[in-house]
């Protein structure tokens, strides 16, 4: 007598085709999304709590926030790419986290499609004018013809 | 109308609470993040936009909702990592009612922490 083999579940080709979730066009998509969303997770913690340390927490807190301040820290590629790493992440982890609220509670598939639609120009808009921001700001505005001071410029 | 459902081991309990919460604190955190990198472009109009619209963050009242917002996050956060520990540590789906209740303190001991020191910030003389 032969021991009775227990398949892991979900596990591919091994589950007869009546039993495997999903049409095969999907692929793995949605196992990717749940994967990205524990990914983008645990580096969004350190990112986001590193963010609100520095910026709330240390020094005078948010009075320090302004023009100076922000020009300061994206005179440092170091805080450009922090930021730049945050702003996709975020956006990308919110925004599947969104879709997935909208497949839970929209019942009729025109109102789905429509929901979506709106949710990924949103987040395609907001990714592409942040990462603009980030890389084209220029730190050192001349207003009025006057250089605005600051350290990190040039005099 | 659907009758009133008799108790499970998921419904009205820690589990479910959890998932609740972390739903609420996601769309609230999305909403927000999407108005603060619109804010934050403003640094490419001018100085003077930006420094102007990032005054309205500086009152008090915004300061009691910038610490409800910094709780959400910390929620999300700890009860994100507790997810991922219920979905890839061997012991995680057993233990989950704990780690909720680990997410928790951690979460009023952080909060409290946190409010002390932006509140006093920002509602203190300057």
């Amino acid at each position: 007598m032969t021991a009775t083999q227990i398949q892991s579940p979900r596990s591919g080709s091994t589950v007869a085709p009546k039993y495997r979730r999903g049409g095969s066009s999907r692929g793995n998509f949605e196992m990717l999304a749940w994967l990205f969303m524990r990914l983008s997770g645990v580096v969004l913690v350190v990112l986001i709590f590193g963010h609100l340390f520095v910026n709330l927490l240390v020094g005078e807190g948010i009075h320090a926030i302004d023009f100076g301040f922000v020009a300061g820290k994206w005179a440092d590629p170091f805080w450009q790419f922090w930021d730049l790493a945050m702003l996709w992440l975020a956006m990308l982890h919110g925004t599947n986290g969104v879709r997935t609220i909208i497949n839970d509670y929209a019942e009729k598939d025109s109102t789905r499609f429509w929901l979506k639609m709106v949710l990924f120009s949103a987040a395609a808009v907001i990714i592409i004018l942040g990462t603009l921001v980030i890389f084209t700001f220029n730190p050192c505005p001349v207003v009025d013809g006057v250089q605005l001071p600051g350290g990190f410029c040039p005099a | 109308m659907p009758t009133k459902p008799a108790g499970t081991l998921y419904r009205g309990r820690e589990g479910m609470w959890s998932w609740v919460g972390h739903r609420i604190t996601g769309v609230v955190i999305f909403f927000f993040l999407l108005v603060h990198v619109l804010d934050t472009s403003l640094v490419r109009v001018s100085p003077e936009a930006y420094t102007a619209v990032i005054g309205a963050y500086k009152n008090p009242l915004m300061a009691l909702g910038e610490t409800g917002l910094v709780a959400a996050i910390v929620f999300h956060a700890f009860n994100g990592l507790r997810i991922i520990a219920v979905d890839f540590w061997k012991k995680g789906a057993k233990y989950q009612r704990q780690m909720l209740w680990v997410v928790l303190v951690l979460w009023i001991v952080t909060m409290v922490a946190f409010a002390i020191r932006h509140l006093s910030l920002a509602l203190g003389g300057h």
